[in-house]
């Protein structure tokens, strides 16, 4: 099967066609969602950033997305007095090649006028984006990120592997593939570390779980909660050598931080814990927090595992979700893509359900709407962090 | 056996030869014989899919092993059929947050 894409005027091939709707400060975050809401269903999708302080994190964040290869224009909404760099992101979008306009609702007179004004420019935005040339996608221009919540003891041994094998399936046709969460890799570290590309990488591997070991040690707890534990999952270890299993078994070609879009196929590690001392709270609090670093890394598309049963989508990039408890299957068919309860049921091999997830993404690739999209999913959050810049180790097939 | 083989349908299993720990691949009722290292063994309390029971027995102070990998120590003595969960493993890494009455994270919030 080929991909048809959408080509951007900067090269970068999208499975989507969006219009970004993006607000700079939590201020103008309802006239935002008002703007989107009449098209939400026709490609207008929301993202923002509450904060009114400025952030390196988040306006790379906001850059990366609205530059995204599924992103197609953008329109900025602005209060007019928060601290986020607004021409700077403004100028960065149009340098991508993308239609963008900066809306600013202290100059257009408020709540209502730069409703009716962000809604106008929308509508015609869509309608120009149906000319977006549509060129074919290699699986190796296709990056796909994974995730897992709402775990549960059977996440691990179902969802987490089969997912694990379409990723190997992925990287072996050279995909960019990427996997994260390093507070729930902690007790794999040394595991990872044998899979490293090499040894320096490995080390640097060792190093960003011990980490997210600290930091989420500051707090108090791990990223471990009651829901887990009610789906029999006790410690953190237990629960990292189910989030371990959605790696696959490929070898591990780095490790990239939020923002950071890998320049070659491959398994990546995204190292999603804040550096530095601890800061602004948990390092993601929740899933989405993680979805959108994900999308921000690139990813054209998300794979989700749940064994509790998490019910979300994504703005910007399809998630698809794959159950991984058969009973939790039974009660909420209606969000989930993929059955991998029948692996316990002994009515599939992980390699069948492996397969299957890999199907599913080239179809949703070529515009299959995964049941969060159908269901009008957009869950999006960006909070504040703060990076250091990534070592020379962490990129080996770049040096 | 290798890590993430596939499961089949019994009602529990040992992921990898050096566990001590059997995981429920269905729900099983108290009273319910499962076999475990070729033994029967009656299990005591309800055991939901996922949870784990132990399959040897485990002393307090012992690693837990599950997949080949040390998932934390007991935090008492477990018998075989016995259900291993928040009551006797602990981490050791970092502590679990849950809800329960009496946790210390949660005495912290409540005070």
């Amino acid at each position: 099967m080929t991909i048809q894409a959408y080509l951007r005027n900067d090269g970068r091939k999208g499975i989507r066609n969006i219009v970004a709707v993006t607000y700079l400060v939590e201020c103008a975050h309802h006239v935002a969602r008002e703007i989107t809401y009449p098209n939400r269903d026709s490609g207008a999708h929301l993202i923002g950033f509450p904060g009114c302080f400025p952030n390196a994190y988040s306006f790379k964040m906001l850059e990366r997305l609205c530059t995204h290869p599924n992103v197609g224009a953008v329109l900025l909404v602005s209060l007019g007095c928060e601290g986020f760099d607004k021409g700077r992101l403004l100028e960065a979008i149009r340098a991508s090649g993308r239609p963008a306009k900066l809306l600013v609702i202290q100059d257009a007179g408020g709540t209502r006028s730069s409703v009716a004004e962000g809604q106008a420019w929308v509508s015609q935005t869509l309608a120009q984006l149906q000319n977006t040339p549509r060129v074919e996608m290699a699986i190796d221009e296709l990056v796909v990120g994974t995730i897992c919540g709402g775990s549960d003891a059977t996440s691990g041994l179902t969802a987490n592997p089969a997912m694990g094998r379409a990723f190997d399936f992925l990287v072996e046709r050279n995909a960019t593939c990427i996997f994260e969460e390093t507070g729930e890799l902690i007790g794999m570290e040394h595991w990872m570390a044998e899979r490293a590309q090499n040894p320096a990488l490995g080390r640097e591997i060792v190093n960003t779980v011990a980490k997210a070991a600290k930091y989420y040690a500051i707090y108090g707890h791990a990223s471990i909660g009651p829901g887990n534990a009610d789906g029999g999952l006790t410690t953190i270890e237990e629960k990292s050598l189910g989030a371990y299993a959605k790696s696959g078994q490929s070898v591990i070609s780095g490790i990239i931080k939020p923002g950071d879009v890998p320049v070659a196929g491959g398994l990546y590690l995204l190292d999603v814990v804040p550096d530095g001392e601890a800061r602004f709270g948990f390092p993601n609090i929740s899933d989405n927090a993680e979805i959108a670093e994900l999308i921000a890394c690139g990813s054209h598309l998300t794979l989700f595992s749940t064994g509790r049963g998490s019910v979300v989508g994504s703005a910007l990039a399809p998630v698809i979700k794959v159950c991984a408890n058969p009973d939790t299957y039974k009660r909420m068919a209606g969000d989930m893509d993929v059955d991998a309860g029948r692996i316990l049921e002994g009515r599939a091999t992980l390699d069948d359900v492996g397969r299957e997830i890999y199907d599913l993404i080239l179809r949703v690739a070529n515009g299959e709407p995964t049941k969060s999209e159908a269901l009008g999913h957009q869950e999006f959050i960006l909070t504040y962090k703060s990076f250091e810049p990534l070592g020379p180790a962490c990129f080996p097939s770049a040096a | 056996m290798k890590p993430f083989e596939d499961v089949g349908a019994r009602a529990v299993m040992i992921l990898s030869p050096g566990d001590n720990i059997a995981v429920a691949v269905r729900d099983i009722a108290a009273g319910e014989k499962v076999e475990l290292d070729g033994r029967a063994v009656v299990i005591t309390a309800p055991v939901l899919t996922g949870h784990k029971i132990a399959a040897r027995p485990i002393a307090s102070g012992e690693r837990v092993i599950k997949y080949g990998a040390p998932i934390g120590k007991a935090t008492a003595a477990v018998a075989p059929g016995e259900t291993v969960h928040l009551h006797n493993l602990t981490s050791d890494y970092l502590p679990t947050y849950t809800l329960d009455e009496g946790h210390e994270f949660l005495k912290e919030q409540h005070q």
